[in-house]
């Protein structure tokens, strides 16, 4: 059968058309281009707002400074995905037979198939976040690096924390919060993505604060553009008001810069207010043991990090120890933990914890494709071969 | 017949003898056995390597040459090394500064003449095209500018790195040498020590070793320059005591002293160093001769395994394999075009001959630098371009064997040559055998990932100059028939393919490596976008001759853009300076990136040409069907 597929073709019949191969090389070669684009807009953008606007869309828009609508003039990562998946699956649809002659480039494009299949899966679904250990700490719970939260702890029995958590969504929303387990509201009066903070007696004239107690008064918080570095995080601010049945009781300033809880009491309880990193909590936790950062000879050329930890699971029993270096991640529960970085003179780990459910499909995806592109080669050559002879 | 073979057996010899000249020649120089000298392992940035490795790169750094001219004779860089360390009087008059940068010449007092034509003639000069009395500079000329020199590298160090003018950059560098000579001169001595055996010895005699070292009796000038040796050398002379193989325990000279100070024992190291110094500066050969002798043979007998390989570095130093491969990868191209001219046979037979040896040479040379770093071939960018030239050698030979028309041979050959000349300028900046940082740490990845994207690099630039060769044959003469077209395009299809494997697996490998490392399989970073550039370049190269959608030209024309792909994810992403696997370097290669782009882009305009415009003619081409899908697939 043929493989040309011209224009009546297509008029003939759109689903011969879906899986032309001219529709092969037009998508591949908006692929080029998009990754292209992606790749210079990374000196300026930085890698995670080209991520989401490049590779994690369905369309590039230009948009004219200023204005909040755009044209779309590049197909994006996910649409072009999704177009050649269907281009693959419709052509081994209408024109491969599964005969042996053609079990190499079958299994090669199943490889391909898988491999597509699995990126949008962990576009989706996978999620990255961070433990930070000192040593000898202890956490059960993770932290995203760029998302916060407004936490509201009660801490009125010294047993336990009563935790409500805000997610940034909801705070940048603004308007009023009301939980069934707390006894009053809490308003956002402003909320700011990111924000630098100062002391007021840094900073001669500069206007009232809006916070009316807490830390808040002694500080100026003015907006900032959100950072487009990958080494840098926003810090974010947010005004909020606490009303309870008889009235407000003030307006408090909370950031991710500001480490301390500011708490206040209502009745018989007591609570504390907080804007922190968004936590995911575990159901076991982990111990930083020891960091270890070793060097070649006479040089500062790291050459190894590691951080030996305890893992325990009250749930499964699970009381071990555990090395987590590079190249050698930690797999426990359907998360990874990874050596990602470290701080505070060596005796801070950072791990880099993620949890990716389409994580096998790239490995199964690269054994067929080799596969398949190794014999579908290797016929070719060894037709070669013979013929010359 | 047998006179045929005969000649082959001679230009295998003869290339040989060209390439193993060098270790025929030694070192001596007024008497000093300066050969053995540069066999002496010293460990630096992490590896234990012969002196004369440290000496080439730091004249490399500082001189931008491997060799020093001087009016009356050339020094090797061990020569050279040797003066600057135990003789820094003469050393520091030699003008072994390159100074290229006419803004650095004016910060330090030698603006370019005031008078009428000056900017042309530093033009001119600046291309070699007049005497430039002002490219060299000693260090005792240097010497009255270093403050000035410190202050403006410290101006430009507070500039973001890309936002440097070429003053900036040049002035930065130039502070570094300085720096570099500086350390090198304090390594084994105090620059200009008088008899430092001497003084050892008065050492010994005069302190009464104390774990507290100012209870020793050493008085506090003496400790302080210690410290100072210590602190300036520039790498660790003095191998572990008691001895054992572990690179962490080697010592700068300053600290080997020390531990006599404290501990009662004086390495036998320490000793033979000072010993060599003291002779050397007295003129006194058969004593220099004598302390390296006994000192390489307590090497030899303490640390075998290292002094094997530090001799065969000194070896591979001497012989400079890469560099002949080089030349006469020149030759062969050259032959191989020839004969397509004239005596088509014979030529071609003494070109693929002459590329096998060559392989040879090549092969050995990658061979060596594996076995000194034990590590898989490509670990930086240097060993990617000797690599590249050697699998697209490899390929090119593959080729050659069975269409035997010249073709993979000149092709092997050009790329031999334009990658081992990219691998000569990336050499200058230093030592090319790094030690890995930590993620990088791990042959099983550099062994499989690497090796198959580089490979896949390759094929793409051999498919890529097949392609070429077929334009620039086709358009520009009438040598073009149609079965060399036929069987020019059945070799880039072919390489192609083989482009795509590689470059296919290597790619996925990568995400795989990297979801083991950070746990992430694909991140859109530069290197890994530039990686499935070529993938999707290639696939799209096959679906298109699969479509029909492209014919023989045609197919020839996309080949050509490979090169384009490949240079940019080789070269272009690392000058954007971001991503994990960018390197910062390298401005100075912009220029050429751009240009080569530029002419590819002139090549594939000429194969877009009409036919009829082409010297030689193919019409059977245009009549040629396109390849079936059932075709393509058997």
């Amino acid at each position: 059968m043929a493989a040309t597929a011209s224009t009546s073709a297509f008029a003939r019949s759109p689903f011969r058309a879906l899986a032309s191969l001219r529709l092969t090389v037009v998508c591949l070669g908006f692929g080029m281009l998009l990754i292209f684009l992606g790749t210079l807009a990374q000196v300026h953008s930085g890698i995670h707002a080209v991520q989401a606007t490049y590779f994690q869309s369905l369309f590039i828009f230009w948009k004219p400074a200023g204005a909040s609508w755009g044209i779309p003039v590049l197909p994006g990562g996910y649409l072009l995905g999704v177009v050649l998946l269907v281009n693959l699956i419709a052509a081994h649809a209408t024109r491969f037979q599964f005969t042996k002659k053609k079990a190499g480039i079958i299994c090669l494009h199943l490889g391909v198939i898988l491999l597509l299949i699995g990126q949008l899966l962990t576009g989706l679904f996978a999620r990255e976040t961070q433990m930070r250990i000192d040593e000898g700490q202890t956490l059960a719970y993770s932290e995203a690096s760029r998302e916060v939260e407004l936490a509201v702890i009660d801490v009125t029995n010294s047993e336990y924390d009563n935790v409500v958590a805000i997610p940034e969504k909801v705070v940048a929303r603004g308007g009023v919060v009301q939980h069934p387990s707390l006894p009053f509201t809490v308003r956002i009066k402003r909320f700011l993505p990111n924000a630098s903070l100062f002391m007021r007696s840094q900073v001669p004239n500069a206007p009232a604060s809006e916070a009316t107690i807490g830390v808040g008064p002694t500080i100026v918080a003015t907006e900032q553009p959100r950072t487009i570095k990958d080494d840098e995080r926003d810090l974010t601010a947010a005004f909020v008001e606490v009303t309870g049945v008889s009235g407000s009781l003030g307006t408090w300033l909370v950031s991710n810069a500001i480490p301390d809880p500011q708490s206040f009491t209502l009745g018989d309880r007591t609570f504390e207010l907080i804007m922190r990193q968004r936590r995911f909590p575990k159901a076991f936790a982990i111990t930083l043991l020891d960091f270890k950062h070793d060097q070649y000879a006479g040089t500062d050329i790291p050459k190894n990090f590691s951080s030996r930890v305890r893992l325990v699971d009250q749930e499964r029993g699970e009381n071990r120890e555990a090395l987590i270096s590079m190249n050698d991640p930690l797999r426990y529960r359907g998360f990874t933990f990874y050596q990602s970085g470290f701080d505070n003179n060596d005796t801070t780990t950072i791990l880099q914890v993620v949890r990716n459910p389409a994580m096998l499909l790239p490995y199964i995806a690269c054994g067929l494709v080799a596969l398949g592109l190794t014999l579908q080669f290797s016929m070719h050559l060894f037709g070669f071969v013979k013929k010359k002879r | 017949m047998k006179k045929g073979t005969l000649t082959l057996w001679l230009i295998a010899l003869a290339t040989l003898l060209y390439v193993l000249a060098p270790l025929f020649r030694h070192d001596v120089r007024n008497g000093f056995e300066i050969e053995k000298f540069g066999r002496l392992p010293v460990l630096l940035n992490g590896r234990i390597k012969p002196l004369d490795t440290v000496a080439r790169n730091s004249l490399l750094i500082i001189h931008g040459n491997q060799t020093v001219r001087l009016p009356h004779e050339q020094l090797t860089p061990m020569d050279w090394l040797a003066e600057v360390m135990l003789k820094p009087d003469t050393a520091d008059q030699q003008k072994i500064f390159i100074i290229r940068n006419l803004e650095t010449r004016t910060a330090l007092g030698r603006p370019p003449g005031a008078k009428n034509g000056a900017e042309a003639n530093a033009f001119l000069a600046a291309l070699g095209m007049v005497p430039d009395p002002d490219k060299y500079w000693s260090f005792r000329e240097l010497f009255p500018h270093v403050q000035e020199i410190e202050q403006q590298a410290e101006l430009a160090g507070r500039v973001d790195a890309p936002l440097r003018s070429p003053f900036q950059r040049d002035i930065m560098k130039l502070y570094e040498r300085v720096v570099l000579y500086h350390k090198l001169q304090n390594s084994l001595q105090i620059s200009g020590t008088e008899d430092f055996k001497g003084q050892l010895d008065a050492l010994q005699k005069a302190i009464h070793p104390s774990a507290i070292p100012m209870q020793s009796g050493i008085s506090a000038e003496a400790l302080q320059s210690l410290s100072a040796l210590s602190q300036t050398g520039y790498f660790f002379p003095i191998p572990p005591f008691p001895p054992v193989d572990d690179p962490l325990q080697w010592k700068k000279m300053g600290d080997g002293i020390l531990h006599f100070v404290t501990d009662g024992k004086m390495h036998p190291a320490v000793l033979a160093f000072a010993a060599m110094a003291s002779a050397f500066e007295a003129n006194d050969t058969s004593g220099f001769n004598t302390a390296v002798d006994n000192y390489a043979g307590w090497v030899k007998e303490h640390l075998p395994s290292r002094v094997r390989k530090s001799n065969l570095e000194y070896v591979f130093n001497q012989l400079q394999l890469f560099y002949s491969a080089m030349v006469i990868y020149v030759l062969i191209f050259l032959l191989a075009c020839a004969s397509w001219l004239i005596w088509p046979e014979k030529l071609g037979r003494y070109a693929f001959a002459l590329l096998l040896v060559t392989f040879v040479v090549h092969s050995a040379g990658l061979i060596i630098r594996m076995y000194l770093e034990g590590r898989p071939p490509v670990t930086n960018l240097y060993s990617s371009a000797v690599f590249i030239g050697w699998g697209s050698v490899l390929l090119g030979i593959m080729l050659e064997r069975f269409f035997r028309n010249g073709i993979g041979s000149a092709t092997a050959a050009i790329i031999g040559f334009i990658t081992l000349l990219i691998a000569h300028h990336l050499s200058m900046d230093g030592d090319t055998m790094e030690m890995m940082r930590a993620v990088l740490d791990t042959n099983g990845w550099l062994a499989t990932h690497v090796v198959c994207v580089t490979l896949g690099y390759a094929a793409t630039f051999l498919a890529g100059f097949l392609a070429l060769l077929y334009i620039v044959r086709g358009a520009f003469t009438s040598s073009l028939d149609r079965k060399t077209a036929q069987s020019l395009a059945r070799m880039v299809y072919g390489i192609v393919c083989f482009a795509t494997l590689f470059s296919f697996v290597g790619t996925i490998l990568g995400g795989i490596w990297a979801d083991q490392s950070w746990g992430r399989f694909w991140g859109w970073d530069p290197k890994e976008n530039g990686a499935l550039l070529i993938v999707l370049w290639n696939a799209i190269i096959l679906h298109a001759r699969w479509g029909g959608l492209v014919r023989q030209r045609g197919l020839m024309v996309l080949a050509v853009f490979g090169n384009v792909v490949t240079a940019w994810s080789w070269f272009g992403v690392n000058m954007l300076g971001i991503g994990l696997h960018s390197y910062g370097f390298m401005e100075s290669a912009f220029p050429w990136l751009i240009g080569f782009c530029g002419s590819q882009l002139v090549f594939m305009a000429i194969g877009a040409l009409p036919a009829h415009t082409w010297r030689s003619q193919l019409e059977s081409v245009k009549t040629a069907p396109p390849v079936k899908m059932a075709d393509v697939s058997v």
